[in-house]
């Protein structure tokens, strides 16, 4: 019992590549038994340390991708190959899919990081992968060529319509499933975006998971600043994915979150 | 068979949440409750907000985990509601865990924190990881610990628990002030150190405080040693803490004498359930060896 131990590994970065003038993804050779919408804890010694959904795991490297918004993400930008960190981890829940032939991916902003991650498994276990990516501006898209040329279908909406169609991301959901095939949704994005995902698997009756982000600190399930109201569940172990029915459980989903001091702040 | 009682607080098993471990929302602490938990202890709740120090905050390791939270809470104000919703749902008593930087607010934070009409309220006056801030802990400081005591007792009818920390040599001094003070209990132990992990590629310290308090596995022999000389030379009641993962583990602290038991890092090795958990097991072994009560079995390791 006692041997469970989740160290930090400590390990110089493989590659590090800019995405776009915002979001870097950096690589480490590690062979992570990890699984899409899993985390690691991302430590940058002297920095800090934050949980980074994997967005890239083929068995011998994985990656995260990383948005500058603030001071540790600034320092992950001016990280390069042959830099240190660490990580702790694989954490927290998956996303799942079975016999369902189509699946519908729908990011906004960073969210496509986990969902790539997610859509190189579903194409490798052949299945038709929709992937829906929103941002507001062209500028802001990632992973936009590796999942065409990893063969999903991609499809591009943005704020000012300056790539794909002009509009939100959800706007492209409802005319993707019309025909009928898609068998299960995947979202990841901002909540507000998310709520809509779920509203119209709803309309259309398919089952849909959701990657909810919430603080983190310990990453382990024992700090509890990750809660969410009114179930109590930590997301860092029963989520970060969490199916829709779970989801509408969720009070505060769409509305508040808590900051590092547990105080409700509103999304 | 495994209720039990604290200054007249009846539980209805003797598996308590620590606090500091899911502590944060009235939510969560009705979870634990669900999972069996005897009775639920919030996380450490100040006048004011705090943030808490800086990730990472906690390292695992071998033998047990460290952490430097840096008792990060919404302050009093936003931290009522959350009780009020925990004492409405859980089920269970809940123990609001305070913690001040000057003796005398704790007796303006016992008034407070009161109108949430906690089951118990226990001062945590033994954290080992805000020395840079505040100093050494009131804890290892008789007088302090003390007064930090009787400034409570005298703002709430309540009763008071008093948590102590094992790094002291004063230890038993400590607790025979606390309880001529007034205090009703004794929780035993808080983390032990406060220890350090370097990471040797990093050659850095990995905790952003540097320090953590060590708990898990680790410490219980030192918690059973402590609970045992508190037991004897107080007969307070003890709520005892400090490395309980099994069912064992927490018959061990109660021959000690310990009356009901806390559980924080154990929930990291066997999960939200580990407070049913823990029941069923000491359930087992008080049933094979004929004990009927946790009052019989507490403080057998004395006679």
């Amino acid at each position: 019992m006692s041997e469970k131990n989740n160290p930090i590994i400590t390990m110089k970065i493989s590659r590090a590549v800019q995405e776009n003038p915002s979001v870097k993804t950096i690589y480490f050779n590690c062979q992570l038994k990890a699984k899409p919408g899993q985390f690691v804890m991302l430590w940058v010694p002297g920095v800090g340390e934050k949980p980074m959904s994997i967005s890239y795991c083929d068995g011998e490297s994985f990656g995260v991708s990383v948005a500058a918004v603030g001071g540790f993400s600034a320092a992950v930008m001016r990280l390069k190959a042959g830099d240190l960190a660490g990580f702790r981890g694989p954490f927290g829940t998956s996303f799942s899919f079975r016999k369902e032939k189509t699946l519908a991916l729908v990011s906004g902003g960073c969210g496509c990081a986990p969902l790539a991650f997610l859509a190189d498994e579903a194409l490798k276990a052949k299945k038709k992968v929709l992937f829906m990516q929103g941002a507001r501006t062209k500028g802001l898209l990632f992973f936009t060529e590796r999942m065409k040329n990893a063969g999903a279908e991609v499809l591009i909406s943005t704020d000012d319509g300056s790539a794909g169609s002009k509009g939100f991301v959800t706007d492209l959901l409802g005319p993707a499933l019309q025909d009928g095939k898609v068998g299960k949704i995947f979202a990841c994005g901002p909540e507000i975006m998310m709520k809509k995902v779920v509203d119209i698997s709803d309309e259309f009756k398919i089952p849909c998971e959701i990657s909810l982000e919430r603080y983190m600190k310990c990453g382990i399930g024992v700090c509890g600043q990750c809660v969410v109201d009114p179930l109590g569940i930590r997301m860092c172990t029963e989520g970060p994915v969490i199916k829709k029915e779970t989801a509408k459980k969720i009070t505060e989903f769409g509305k508040y979150r808590r900051d590092a001091s547990g105080r409700r702040v509103p999304i | 068979m495994l209720q039990t009682e604290l200054a007249g607080v009846k539980l209805s098993n003797p598996t308590i949440l620590a606090s500091g471990i899911m502590g944060v929302s009235g939510a969560s602490l009705s979870l634990i409750a669900k999972n069996g938990a005897g009775a639920v202890t919030s996380k450490s709740i100040s006048l004011e907000p705090r943030m808490g120090h800086p990730n990472p905050v906690i390292v695992t390791y071998g033998q047990g985990m460290m952490n430097a939270v840096g008792l990060s809470n919404a302050g009093v104000k936003d931290s009522i509601p959350e009780l009020e919703y925990a004492v409405k749902n859980a089920g269970v008593p809940v123990i609001a865990s305070i913690v001040e930087f000057k003796a005398d607010n704790f007796g303006i934070l016992a008034k407070e924190i009161s109108k949430a009409s906690p089951a118990l309220i226990e001062l945590n006056i033994s954290c080992p990881n805000v020395s840079h801030e505040f100093g050494k802990p009131f804890s290892h400081d008789p007088a302090a610990a003390e007064w930090a005591t009787r400034s409570a007792k005298r703002n709430t009818k309540i009763p008071v628990f008093v948590k102590l920390s094992p790094n002291t040599p004063d230890l038993v001094e400590v607790a025979r002030a606390v309880k001529s003070a007034g205090a009703d209990g004794i929780t035993a132990i808080n983390t032990i150190g406060p220890g350090m992990q370097i990471d040797i590629h990093a050659r850095k310290p990995v905790l952003s405080n540097k320090c953590g308090g060590i708990s898990g596995p680790a410490i219980k022999p030192i918690a059973v040693r402590c609970i045992y000389e508190l037991y004897r030379e107080t007969k307070l009641p003890i709520i005892g803490t400090g490395g309980v993962a099994t069912g064992a583990d927490a018959v061990e602290l109660i021959m000690a004498g310990a009356s009901a038991v806390a559980i924080g890092s154990g929930i990291y090795y066997r999960g939200l359930d580990i407070f049913s958990k823990v029941c069923r097991e000491m359930q087992e072994f008080m049933e094979k060896e004929g004990f009927s009560s946790i009052r019989e079995m507490r403080g057998v390791a004395h006679e």
